[in-house]
C-alpha cells in the first residue's frame, strides 16, 4: 500500500513577534519546524508501514527551504519526500492549498491511506486535511484518537473520532484520508542512520507545471476564495493592580473596588 | 567554540542533546529519588542508533569509536550522568568483545549490542581486587567443553539488567595476573544469580549489583581471547573506556555550570544580580576555563585512541584523572554559587555534585591513574624517549 502523509512547516511558536506596523509574522529569524500536529501523522503512518508492508512519501507545500521538513521526516523512517514549490502557490488559503496537494496526491495513484494533522499551529484551520479529501473526492475521517483496524482485503479502515464528550467509532472505505490529535501516539525522535539517509535523500520539486490543473487560476492567491481583511495582534492584557500591606488593608480595598464594579 | 567535528560526529551530538533534553530532563528528578533504571530513555538511545556508533557496521553499527561515545556520553551527562551511565556501561562491557572477540562471539552478539537490545556489563571488581586487581578470587575451571565459574563480583554497574557479562576470572591462580581469564556469560545461565541492588551517593538510577557464580557452566567457546589473557583484556578495555569517564565528567561539570549561570543572572543580593559581583565572576570563568581545558584533554585523548595508536593508557589516565577532577570542583563551586538553594533537592546542582564524586573512584581510582601515568612516564624516560 502506499500511504502518503501530507506536512507543513512553520515558525516556532516559542518565540513568535507580530509586526506592530504590518500586523504580520515576523518570520526572519524564527526557526521552522515541522507543524507539531504532523509530527503524530508521520508516526502513526510509520507505525503501520510493516503491518501493511507500506512505502511512505510525505509531502508539504512550501517555500524551497520546506525540504528541510521533509528531510525531518525522512529521518524518523518515511521512504520519500516531494516538495511543491512554486511561485504560483504562494498566498495559497487552505481550498487553493488543499487543491494543490491534491493534484500531487493524484499523480501518485494509487494510494491506499492520507495522514494529515489535525491543524497547523500557524493558521490553525483544520480544514486542509479533509478539503484534501473532497477534492479527491474520497472519504475522511478528522481528529482520529485510534486506528483500531486496517484491513487491505476489504478495503476498509476503522478509527475512533475524538469529539468533545467521547469519541464515535466510524468505518470509511480506503482510499481515504484521516487527520490526527495527539492522543493517537507519541511520535519517536529521529534516528541517527534516518539522518545519515535524510542528508543524502534528494527531493524531487514539483512545480505549477507539473501538475494536471482545470482552469486557468488553479493556485495560490488569485485561486483563493478567503480574502484576508486585516491580521491584527490582540492587545496584551492589562496588568492587574496589586495591594500591599497588611491582610486586613487589602481585603478592605479588595472589597471596595469590587463593590464599586457592582459585583456585589 | 569550534571542536573540528564532522557532519555525522554534529548528528550524532545533537541526537543525544535532543534526547536528554526531550527524555531526560523530565525524568531525572525521578529516576535519581527511585532509584529506577533508565528502561524508557534505553529505549530512546536504542531507537536513535546510539548504541552501535562504535560498532563496525557489518554487525548494524555506524563505525565510529571511542570519540563518538564520548560525545553522547557528554550530552546525556550533562542532565543526568547516572542515565550516561546506564548506556556508556553497556560500551565499556562490550570492548572486550570488540578488542578480543573471535569472528564467531562478535556475530553471535554485537548485533542485538549495536541495536540496543541487549544491554552489557564488564565485571572485574570484586570485594577484595579494586585497585589491586590482582586479587581476584572468582575461578574458572576447565571441565571437558565447558568452564564452571565460582566466585563473586561486586558492584557490577548494569548488574541484573544487563543481558550479557563480559567477566574477568582466574584459571591459573598460581600464575598471578596471568592467570586471569575473560569470559562472556549470559544472564539467566544456571548458577549465574545477582546479589543485593547497591544504595549510592550519586548515580542512583544506574543499577551497581553483585553477579555471584556457583559451579555456574559455560561453554568453552564463551572464553575470549586465550587462558592468562583476562588482564590484558581488562587493562585493554579499560585504556580504551577511560576518555568515557573523562566525558562523562565534562557533561556533568558543564551541566553545573549551566545552572550556576542562570542561577548567578536571576538571583538579586544587594540589589543586583549576583553575577555582577566579581567574586562570582571569576569562580565562573575558573570554571568554563577548566571545563574547557578537560574537554580539549579528552577529545584528544579519544581521537587518539581511535586512530589505533597503541600507548594509550597515560593520555587516557590523564584525561580522566583531569577531567574527574574538574568535575568534583566545578560542581562542588557551582553548589556554592547557589549557596542554600545549591543544597537543596529542589536544585540539581547538589546531584551533579553528588554524581561527579564516582568519576574520580570509578574505572580505577585518580590515585591509581597517577601511578599508570608516572609509571608510563618512567618508562619512557628509561626508554630515552
Amino acid at each position: 500500500m502506499n500511504i502518503i502523509v501530507c506536512i507543513k512547516q512553520v515558525p516556532e511558536t516559542g518565540n513568535i513577534k507580530i509586526d506592530p506596523e504590518t500586523h504580520t509574522l515576523i518570520r526572519s529569524g524564527v526557526p521552522s519546524i515541522v507543524n507539531p500536529m504532523d509530527l503524530y501523522a508521520i508516526e502513526e503512518a510509520l507505525r503501520w508501514k510493516e503491518k501493511l508492508d507500506a512505502s511512505i512519501t510525505v509531502m508539504t507545500m512550501g517555500p524551497p527551504q520546506a525540504q528541510e521538513a521533509l528531510k525531518e521526516a525522512i529521518s524518523m523512517g518515511i521512504d520519500r519526500g516531494i516538495l511543491l514549490s512554486d511561485k504560483k502557490f504562494a498566498g495559497a488559503d487552505t481550498y487553493a492549498t488543499s487543491y494543490t496537494l491534491s493534484l500531487a496526491i493524484r499523480k501518485l495513484a494509487p494510494y491506499g491511506l492520507i495522514f494529515c494533522g489535525k491543524q497547523a499551529i500557524d493558521g490553525d484551520t483544520a480544514q486542509v486535511g479533509p478539503g484534501i479529501a473532497e477534492h479527491l473526492n474520497i472519504p475522511h475521517i478528522a481528529y482520529v484518537r485510534k486506528i483500531e483496524e486496517i484491513d487491505q482485503d476489504k478495503g476498509i479502515v476503522k478509527a475512533q473520532r475524538l469529539m468533545e464528550d467521547g469519541y464515535e467509532s466510524l468505518e470509511v472505505q480506503i482510499p481515504a484520508l484521516l487527520t490526527v490529535v495527539k492522543e493517537i501516539n507519541e511520535p519517536r525522535l529521529p534516528s541517527l542512520k534516518g539522518k545519515m539517509r535524510a542528508r543524502k535523500a534528494e527531493i524531487p520539486i514539483w512545480e505549477a507545471t507539473d501538475l494536471e490543473k482545470e482552469g486557468e487560476d488553479a493556485f495560490g492567491l488569485s485561486a483563493s476564495p478567503t480574502q484576508v481583511k486585516t491580521i491584527f495582534a490582540p492587545p496584551s492584557k492589562a496588568k492587574g493592580e496589586i495591594f500591599t500591606g497588611e491582610a486586613s488593608i487589602i481585603a478592605q480595598s479588595l472589597l471596595e473596588r469590587i463593590r464599586a464594579q457592582k459585583i456585589i | 567554540m569550534d571542536y573540528f567535528l564532522t557532519e555525522e560526529q554534529e548528528m550524532i551530538r545533537d541526537l543525544a542533546r535532543r534526547i536528554a533534553q526531550e527524555k531526560i530532563l523530565p525524568l531525572r528528578v525521578e529516576l535519581d529519588e527511585k532509584e529506577e533504571f533508565p528502561w524508557s530513555i534505553m529505549k530512546n538511545l536504542a531507537e536513535a542508533d546510539l548504541f552501535g556508533i562504535y560498532l563496525p557496521e557489518e554487525y548494524g553499527g555506524t563505525s565510529g569509536g571511542c570519540f563518538e561515545l564520548c560525545l553522547v556520553v557528554e550530552e546525556l551527562s550533562r542532565v543526568c550522568a547516572g542515565v550516561a551511565l546506564c548506556f556508556a556501561t553497556s560500551a565499556l562491557g562490550t570492548f572486550p568483545l570488540l578488542l578480543f572477540g573471535n569472528d564467531q562471539q562478535k556475530k553471535k552478539y554485537l548485533s542485538a549490542i549495536a541495536q540496543g537490545e541487549k544491554l552489557v556489563a564488564f565485571a572485574l571488581t570484586e570485594a577484595n581486587a579494586g585497585s589491586d586487581a590482582g586479587g581476584i578470587q572468582t575461578t574458572a575451571r576447565l571441565e571437558g567443553n565447558e568452564y564452571v565459574l565460582n566466585g563473586t563480583k561486586q558492584w557490577i554497574t548494569n548488574g541484573g539488567e544487563a543481558e550479557i557479562y563480559t567477566v574477568i576470572a582466574m584459571t591459573d591462580k598460581a600464575r598471578g595476573s596471568r592467570g586471569a581469564s575473560a569470559f562472556i556469560v549470559e544472564k539467566g545461565t544456571p548458577g549465574f544469580e545477582f546479589g543485593k541492588k547497591e544504595k549510592k551517593l550519586g548515580i542512583r538510577s544506574s543499577s551497581t549489583r553483585e553477579l555471584i557464580f556457583t559451579d555456574c557452566k559455560i561453554p568453552k567457546e564463551n572464553l575470549l581471547a586465550r587462558e592468562g589473557m583476562g588482564f590484558i583484556v581488562a587493562m585493554k578495555t579499560l585504556d580504551t573506556s577511560r576518555p568515557g569517564i573523562g566525558a562523562q565528567a565534562i557533561g556533568i561539570a558543564q551541566g553545573a555550570l549551566d545552572e550556576a549561570l542562570v542561577y548567578a543572572r536571576e538571583r538579586i543580593q544587594f540589589g543586583k544580580p549576583i553575577i555582577s559581583f566579581q567574586a562570582i565572576q571569576h569562580m565562573m570563568a575558573d570554571m568554563a576555563t577548566q571545563i574547557e581545558a578537560a574537554r580539549f584533554l579528552v577529545y584528544g585523548a579519544a581521537r587518539y585512541v581511535d586512530s589505533g595508536a597503541k600507548d594509550i593508557s597515560k593520555i587516557s589516565a590523564m584525561a580522566k584523572v583531569f577531567a574527574s577532577d574538574v568535575a568534583m570542583k566545578v560542581t562542588t563551586d557551582a553548589v556554592q554559587i547557589l549557596g542554600g538553594y545549591g543544597y537543596m533537592r529542589d536544585y540539581p546542582v547538589e546531584k551533579m555534585m553528588r554524581d561527579a564524586k564516582i568519576t574520580q573512584i570509578y574505572e580505577g581510582t585518580n590515585q591509581i591513574q597517577r601511578n599508570v601515568i608516572a609509571l608510563q612516564l618512567i618508562k619512557e624516560k628509561a626508554k630515552g624517549k
